[in-house]
């Protein structure tokens, strides 16, 4: 049996995992455009911020791909594939498969902005590159602007936060951390983050770039010498796209991650599955996600059947050591609580929990996950008592004796 | 006076370098000796509550804790200590009649520790007994008087009903009331993997032991609770109890409090209602009367389990087992004034009946003297502490041994002799559901299997050493026992020579 | 593969676990100045309720999600054992919203802490399961 995956990132290391876990003998074959041992590119904000190192940032160790018998093609663009004869073109010449699976990720979006094209210093904040460009970039008097307030522009933020003078940030919507923040929640963040002297421009965009200036819709002006876009990001879907495949905003999978495309697969950030939580089929690009996903694609393909059905949203992101965590939607009805270090908002309904969003004392939101993705009914439990405190006496001595007694999840 | 004054008995050293104010000292002592101080960081102790029980002391993760008899003292002589004074001082401000739990604590002769064994030397070989079999099985039960035989001259083996004991000792009769669930199950599994028994006390017996029954002997009190059919036809053995070491000549009070629940129903009392047993037996007045039950007992039963009568030793010991021995019974246990309680008058408890060793003798000789001795096996109990004493006890006489508190110290007790308050730390004592859980069963049988094993070790051993390879040879044997220390007088209760005779 | 379990029932909620790990886990030498003046951070914590008490430490599940979810590869599985790298966690405490039973947790220095079942120490049976006192932790192939 032949594998092969395009892309490095957790989905394509999950694949080798899970293939493995089932054949030990096939070759596989991992074709990236990122000429990079495994990295974890979220880390990309910690490795400014000098929490991290490159070595340190392997997601795997250097042994990983020798241990797991992979043939790695470092630095290599796939340019599509051929279906019929199961063949991969890529710049430095064909790869057959019988297996293969999309794992590459998604690309920076950068929406049309006048000006744009003539502004000298611009990054985007995806990659190891793109993160050692920004900072080579940097001095302490440099200002800043950073288009996009979400989980990338705001971890970008905090990685540069000690390299450059100053950061303004844009965004669209009406709060920072959008996607996963309500107002509240993101006015708690937006405080912290305020009183590490970064400036927010929110309901608002940029008009026009023009000599070093930034005018924003609101007729406000910045005045900034780099700039990051972090709008958000783009599936890379084209692969399958051209070879007939079915996709919308990802490419469509089931819970095999199988695509419409016979013996090809997809994980990660490019492949659109279904939200366990809410039923609807999106996006979900993280980084748990992605590991999962691609692990369920490589056992597919080695043969095992068995679905990865609990794709949820689920984040857990700090800034300047103010932690936040969420998961699920952030629908039906609310619990709230408010206290020293303590942001809380459990939202339930139907008899079960549907998502969260903690800020500060995280402690055992993982107990709240668990409920969310097991669908476990509210019913059955001491609500009021979790509610207060994840633990996990409210579960009642059974069910208790069943999650420490025995090995499942 | 009208103020009470009793300095604490005991006093709880805590090493401040060494308290690292974990509070487990403070989670586990049901006294509630020991508190935390937030606002001083600091851990204190009451000690007037403290009963020595060594729960804390044991359990301190960094040893920081010792328990410390008080110095504090009376102005004492040798005739008023500081017992008799503060037991003054109780009975004046309280008007009540003293209770303690235990053995007699109090200084009386102990003949075990006066009696000396033999070992061989040339002239008859001592055996190794780890190359040689070595028996310590015993039967208790009568024996039969008359060997027949058939045609061909083989043995017409007569069916008498016995019970077969790995080794001379059993767990001694403690009721699930006075003890708890737990201690009873430790005492049940032990039993079963040890092959010998233990006693159900008055208590009755839980349904969950009922799988246990071939190890069991139930007893039949004067208050008969718990007592109906199917407890009869589970046992293996039926114990009629007249008598206690601990208390001679009274009954039980389990008070009503503790009747809750699976007591309640085991005990077959209304919860919340005491459980009086009566001093004597209502229906027993003499050996006539205790045949009676002793034959309804079996007839009950089919004539398939042994009857024992348990008897307190007092004064008049021999006769009276004598007595029982025509009354049908299979098996005499005597119970000496060093046996244990739950509860017992202190009066009572440490003032009534005479010692175990002397009484066996006694006993032992009147039975032989009338040649009943074959009738009936017996057993004795009422401190019994290590494999020698059970080993002296055989050699005087005994079929087999009962251990009660040697028992329960395996299980934790550190004869803090408090059982009475119901607060015990060590979960045997209680019907407290937190602290009967302080005791696993799976910890404790095995500690109680881990004991006798060891005993029957030692036991291999004494006997080896005197050239003797079944435990039936050393019965009754007192050649093997010398005296040190002791008088004339009591060289012939014993029947055996001092040393050096 | 063996692990540690808390059978409740036996469980005393003497706390006695969370300190043998804490000290366990310091690499002191005497628990008394290990441990002195310290805010303990156990690997294994004790929950208490109503006439309830049990402990909980990581299951060291076979299909572990934390591992799955870690951006950083700090956590892995060696010879089933689901160990942390310190020096790769980043804090950002996807473990922490991953695992269902609350075992993973924040330690002193941000990065996460979690029951490693005493592999690191050497000791061989973890130090809950050892200095428990009622046999309620219990280190067994199940």
């Amino acid at each position: 049996m032949k594998y092969v995956i395009i892309g490095n990132g957790p989905a394509a290391i999950g694949a080798i995992e899970g293939i493995r876990k089932k054949d030990k003998k096939g070759a596989i074959t991992l074709i990236s455009k990122e000429p990079h041992h495994t990295y974890s590119r979220p880390l990309i904000s910690y490795l400014l911020l000098g929490k991290t190192d490159e070595e340190r940032m392997k997601y795997r160790p250097d042994g990983f791909y020798k241990d797991n018998g992979v043939d790695v093609m470092l630095g290599v663009t796939a340019e599509s594939i051929d279906p019929v004869r199961q063949t991969v073109k890529t710049d430095k010449g064909k790869v057959p498969y019988d297996r293969l699976l999309i794992a590459a990720g998604s690309r920076p979006f950068i929406p049309p902005m006048k000006g744009f094209d003539a502004v000298e210093k611009k990054y985007s904040f995806m990659t190891l590159d793109d993160a050692k460009a920004l900072s080579e970039a940097l001095t302490p008097e440099t200002r800043v602007l950073i288009i996009g307030a979400g989980l990338i522009g705001l971890k970008c933020a905090e990685g540069i936060s000690g390299l450059c003078g100053h950061i303004a940030v844009v965004d669209l919507a009406d709060r920072i951390l959008s996607s996963i923040l309500d107002r509240e929640a993101a006015a708690v963040v937006e405080k912290s983050l305020r009183e590490h002297g970064m400036e927010f421009y929110l309901s608002d965009s940029v008009e026009e770039f023009k000599g070093g200036r930034a005018r924003l819709k609101s007729g406000k002006t910045i005045e900034f010498d780099v700039l990051v876009t972090a709008v958000g990001v783009k599936a890379n879907i084209s692969l399958v796209k051209d070879a007939g495949g079915a996709c919308e905003r990802g490419i469509i999978v089931n819970d095999h991650m199988e695509t419409t495309v016979t013996n090809v697969y997809a994980a990660g950030d490019c492949a659109q599955g279904t939200d366990c939580v809410t039923g609807q089929s999106r996006i979900l690009a993280l980084m748990p996600n992605a590991y999962m996903q691609g692990e369920c694609a490589g056992r597919n393909m080695a043969g095992e059947p068995g679905a990865f059905d609990r794709a949820m949203a689920q984040n857990a992101i700090g800034f300047f050591g103010l932690h936040m965590v969420t998961a699920g939607a952030y629908e039906g009805e609310v619990y709230f609580e408010r206290g020293e270090g303590l942001y809380k908002k459990l939202f339930y309904r139907d008899d079960r929990l549907m998502g969260y969003i903690i800020i500060g004392d995280i402690r055992r939101a993982g107990i709240y996950t668990a409920m969310i993705r097991d669908r476990t009914p509210l019913s059955g439990i001491d609500f009021e008592l979790i509610c207060k405190d994840p633990s996990l006496l409210p579960f009642g001595k059974k069910r208790r004796a069943e999650m420490l007694g025995g090995v499942k999840n | 006076m009208a103020i009470e004054f009793m300095y604490p008995e005991y006093e709880v050293l805590r090493d401040p370098d060494r308290c690292i104010r974990c509070r487990v000292c403070e989670r586990q002592c049901a006294n509630e000796v020991h508190t935390y101080l937030p606002e001083k960081d600091r851990m204190i102790s009451d000690d007037l509550k403290c009963v020595n029980c060594h729960r804390c002391a044991t359990l301190c993760p960094t040893r920081a804790i010792k328990i410390v008899k008080s110095p504090h003292t009376f102005k004492e002589n040798a005739n008023w200590g500081q017992k008799e004074i503060t037991e003054i001082y109780k009975q004046a401000s309280s008007g009540g009649v003293l209770l303690s739990s235990m053995g007699n604590p109090e200084k009386y002769p102990v003949y075990f520790d006066k009696m000396l064994l033999n070992a061989s030397q040339v002239t008859n070989p001592s055996i190794d007994p780890l190359r040689e079999p070595m028996e310590t099985r015993v039967f208790l039960g009568g024996k039969t008087h008359e060997i027949k035989r058939d045609e061909n001259g083989r043995l017409i083996p007569i069916k008498r009903v016995k019970l077969e004991l790995s080794m001379p000792v059993m767990f001694s009769a403690m009721s699930y009331g006075s003890i708890s669930y737990n201690a009873h199950e430790s005492l049940a599994r032990a039993a079963r993997e040890l092959g010998i028994f233990y006693n159900t006390g008055e208590g009755g017996l839980h349904e969950d032991f009922y799988q246990y029954g071939s190890n069991t002997i139930v007893q039949v009190a004067s208050g008969r609770f718990g007592v109906h059919k199917k407890y009869l036809d589970t046992a293996a053995a039926i114990e009629i109890k007249i008598g206690q070491g601990a208390k001679p000549g009274i009954g039980g009070h389990l008070p009503g409090e503790k009747i809750v629940g699976d007591v309640s129903r085991t005990r077959m009392v209304p919860e919340g209602a005491d459980a009086i047993s009566p001093a004597p037996h209502h229906d027993i007045y003499s050996i006539e009367d205790l045949r009676q039950l002793v034959y309804s007992l079996k007839e009950a039963t089919n004539y398939t389990k042994p009857v024992f009568v348990k008897i307190a030793a007092v004064h008049n010991i021999a006769a009276i087992a004598s007595g029982i021995a025509r009354s049908g019974a299979d098996v005499i246990a005597i119970d000496g004034f060093r046996g244990g309680t739950g509860a017992a008058p202190t009066r009572i408890r440490d003032n009534v009946g005479i010692p175990i060793e002397l009484a066996l003798a006694s006993v032992d000789t009147r039975l032989r003297e009338e040649g009943i001795r074959d009738r009936v096996s017996l057993v004795v109990a009422g401190s019994i502490r290590s494999s020698a004493d059970v080993f002296k006890a055989v050699a005087l006489g005994a079929d087999a041994c009962y251990i009660g508190t040697a028992a329960l110290l395996a299980l934790g007790c550190h004869l803090c002799r408090t059982c009475q308050t119901g607060r015990c730390n060590w979960g045997i004592a209680t019907q407290r559901p937190d602290l009967v859980k302080r005791l696993n069963p799976d910890l404790g049988y095995q500690r109680l299997v881990n004991l006798l094993t060891a005993w029957n070790h030692e036991i291999k051993e004494l006997m080896g050493g005197m050239g003797i390879n079944s435990i039936e040879s050393l019965k009754g044997n007192r050649l093997m026992l010398r005296g040190v220390g002791l008088t004339q007088k009591e060289l012939d209760i014993l029947g055996i020579k001092h040393a050096g005779e | 593969m063996k692990r540690v379990y808390v059978n409740e029932k036996w469980c005393l909620g003497c706390h006695l676990c969370e300190y043998n790990c804490a000290f366990s886990n310091s690499g002191g030498r005497d628990m008394a100045t290990t441990l002195m003046g310290v805010n303990i951070r156990p690997n294994i914590r004790v929950e208490e309720g109503e006439g309830v008490c049990y402990a909980v430490s990581c299951r060291h599940c076979e299909d572990p999600l934390c591992v799955k979810g870690c951006i950083g590869g700090a956590l892995s599985i060696e010879d089933g054992v689901i160990e942390i790298d310190k020096s790769k966690c980043i804090h950002c405490y996807t473990c922490i919203v991953m695992c269902p039973y609350g075992a993973v947790m924040p330690s002193e220095d941000g990065a996460v802490q979690k029951c490693e079942l005493c592999v690191k120490t050497k000791k061989g049976t973890p130090a809950c399961v050892a200095g428990c006192p009622n046999g309620a932790i219990v280190f067994e192939e199940r």
